[in-house]
């Protein structure tokens, strides 16, 4: 095991961190504002990785209308599922959104194995973006590298957005109390409907980056990633978009480290450890790294 | 300005507003007094459309010589932008905000960013304490510097009817005589105060004209000096002195 190897980890770590983060920020959006956890949220990432594989290989779009397609069906979906699901019951308590987006989950899961079959497809990517670089012995695909480049930049667009825009602005009023939002003249349902479009939209895109980075899909395949994005958010403080950030490379970089550094025979583990690392990193900071102590957070 | 007729109110099963009526004139500072459990809220609440009242109707003068509007099946926002703003109970500062965002966020429907830097300016006039802390999160503010941040942040909506839960609660009497004396002076600068006091003796003295509201009815209501004087008022209201 030399330098090389491990930075080559590092580097997959962060690949899949950034992944993690796009996917976590959305969840964190969503909880910030309205004390959802929508579990319907890995769900935007398939139909994002579907879209892609539409677009791409059957109708072959070029790349980056492909991606804003992408962006625009995430955001599209997100709308939807607030509307039809979330809107109607704004008010109920926690639990009873909860269990509904978990029946969102299970619908959009199973809508795809009946428009799409359970069968997994390949995702296959040109080969000018399949192409292998080494850089200093650790070696990359050129999708490897476009996914980490796209994640930051959109990362850093939503941190701008939220802290220096009227919208972000209001998002952030509506996600601390929604009642003197509204005597403030904010409209809350167009709030609360942008950052569901805005948060799906990242889980959109990032469905493209999945099936760009392991290279098959199916209509299950938003289960997992969904579920470790919500880990992820909540290891950086469920509610805060840096710390979904920070929580999605952690993660990521964690996940890869425990995978690669010790022997083979543990890999099979890879889930039980992230969870066993949320538990952990919970024990110590109870309200995630860069979360706050708010008294009815989840 | 303001014209209540006859609403009813129920928050969940309690009907905590049985058939309340009462008036606010343009340019008058009103004040609504009553124990706690009276009703003062819900009727703040439904006035500014954060509660829906089961019947009746609240009629609305935003301009001396325009039409009158019922605003009671109207959505809180579109209310905010007639000129009509509520200062919540317990101030409702965004504390994770900075003191300038919570003021901006106050002038939310103003899209004039020329006259958004004019009404920043003349807050941070009124209350220089908000511009010295501009940066701040107002959730750092003390008690007294958030009742001026939540006053502030309804200037910036221009309103025309300014309506207060409770703006002396948990103040010092030297920050409450200082905090009336500043809603005197607006008052005199053409905007309609309509406020709920704990404070009975504090709301007698600077308001024009009073309400007692007891048990979701209104009991009594008068000039203000009238109501002070009252056996009943003293007795109950103003610790029987």
């Amino acid at each position: 095991m030399n330098t090389e190897y491990i930075a080559q980890q590092i580097v997959n770590g962060l690949i899949l961190g950034s992944m993690y983060a796009m996917v976590a920020m959305g969840f964190s959006m969503i909880y910030g504002i309205i004390r959802l956890i929508n579990f319907a949220h890995g769900d935007v990432v398939m139909i994002g990785a579907f879209c892609t594989l539409g677009l791409f290989q059957v109708l072959g779009a070029p790349f980056p209308l492909v991606a804003l397609v992408v962006l625009t069906a995430g955001a599209l979906v997100g709308i939807l599922i607030e509307k039809g699901a979330f809107r109607p019951m704004r008010g109920a308590p926690q639990v009873t959104g909860f269990i509904a987006s978990l029946a969102v989950s299970i619908m959009l899961q199973n809508l795809g194995i009946l428009f799409l079959t359970a069968q997994p497809r390949n995702f296959a990517f040109p080969d000018y973006l399949q192409k292998v670089h080494h850089v200093a012995g650790v070696s990359f695909r050129v999708v490897d590298m476009g996914i980490m480049v796209s994640a930051l930049i959109l990362m850093c667009g939503l941190v701008l957005l939220v802290n220096k825009t009227r919208l972000g602005m209001a998002m952030r009023a509506t996600a601390e109390n929604i009642d003197v939002a509204r005597l403030m003249g904010i409209n809350i349902n167009r709030t609360i409907m942008a950052t569901f479009a805005i948060g799906s939209a990242l889980a959109g895109i990032a469905g493209l980056m999945w099936g760009g980075k392991f290279g098959q899909i199916d209509p299950l395949m938003g289960f997992v990633p969904g579920l470790k994005s919500f880990v992820a958010a909540v290891i950086g403080g469920v509610g805060s978009i840096p710390g979904a950030i920070l929580g999605g490379f952690v993660l990521g970089l964690a996940e890869v480290l425990f995978v690669g550094l010790l022997p083979p025979i543990y890999s099979a583990f890879r889930d039980a450890f992230v969870f066993f690392t949320l538990i952990l990193i919970l024990l110590i900071l109870p309200n995630g790294i860069l979360g706050r102590n708010l008294e009815d957070r989840a | 300005m303001l014209e209540i007729r006859d609403i009813h109110v129920y928050r969940g099963q309690t009907y905590v507003l049985q058939g309340v009526s009462l008036e606010v004139g343009r340019g008058e500072i009103v004040a609504l007094i009553g124990a706690n459990g009276a009703g003062k809220t819900s009727m703040l609440r439904t006035i500014s459309g954060l509660l829906r009242a089961k019947s009746g109707q609240i009629m609305y003068q935003p301009d001396a010589n325009g039409e009158k509007i019922d605003i009671s099946r109207m959505s809180a926002e579109r209310i905010v932008n007639l000129g009509l703003c509520h200062c919540p109970e317990g101030r409702g500062i965004f504390s994770q905000l900075s003191v300038r965002e919570n003021l901006l966020v106050g002038a939310y429907l103003n899209k004039d960013k020329q006259a958004l830097a004019d009404d920043y300016k003349n807050v941070c006039e009124i209350f220089p304490i908000l511009g010295e802390r501009s940066d701040q999160a107002g959730g750092s503010l003390s008690g007294g510097e958030q009742e001026m941040l939540a006053v502030g942040r309804a200037l910036m909506s221009r309103p025309r009817l300014l309506i207060l839960d409770e703006p002396s609660l948990g103040l010092g009497p030297i920050i409450v005589d200082n905090l009336f004396a500043i809603l005197r002076q607006i008052n005199t600068q053409g905007v309609t105060i309509l406020l709920v006091e704990q404070n009975a003796v504090m709301a007698l003295e600077y308001a024009d004209r009073a309400y007692v509201l007891e048990n979701g009815r209104v009991t009594l209501s008068g000039p203000s000096r009238e109501l002070a004087e009252d056996e009943n008022v003293r007795r109950a209201y103003l610790g029987g002195l």
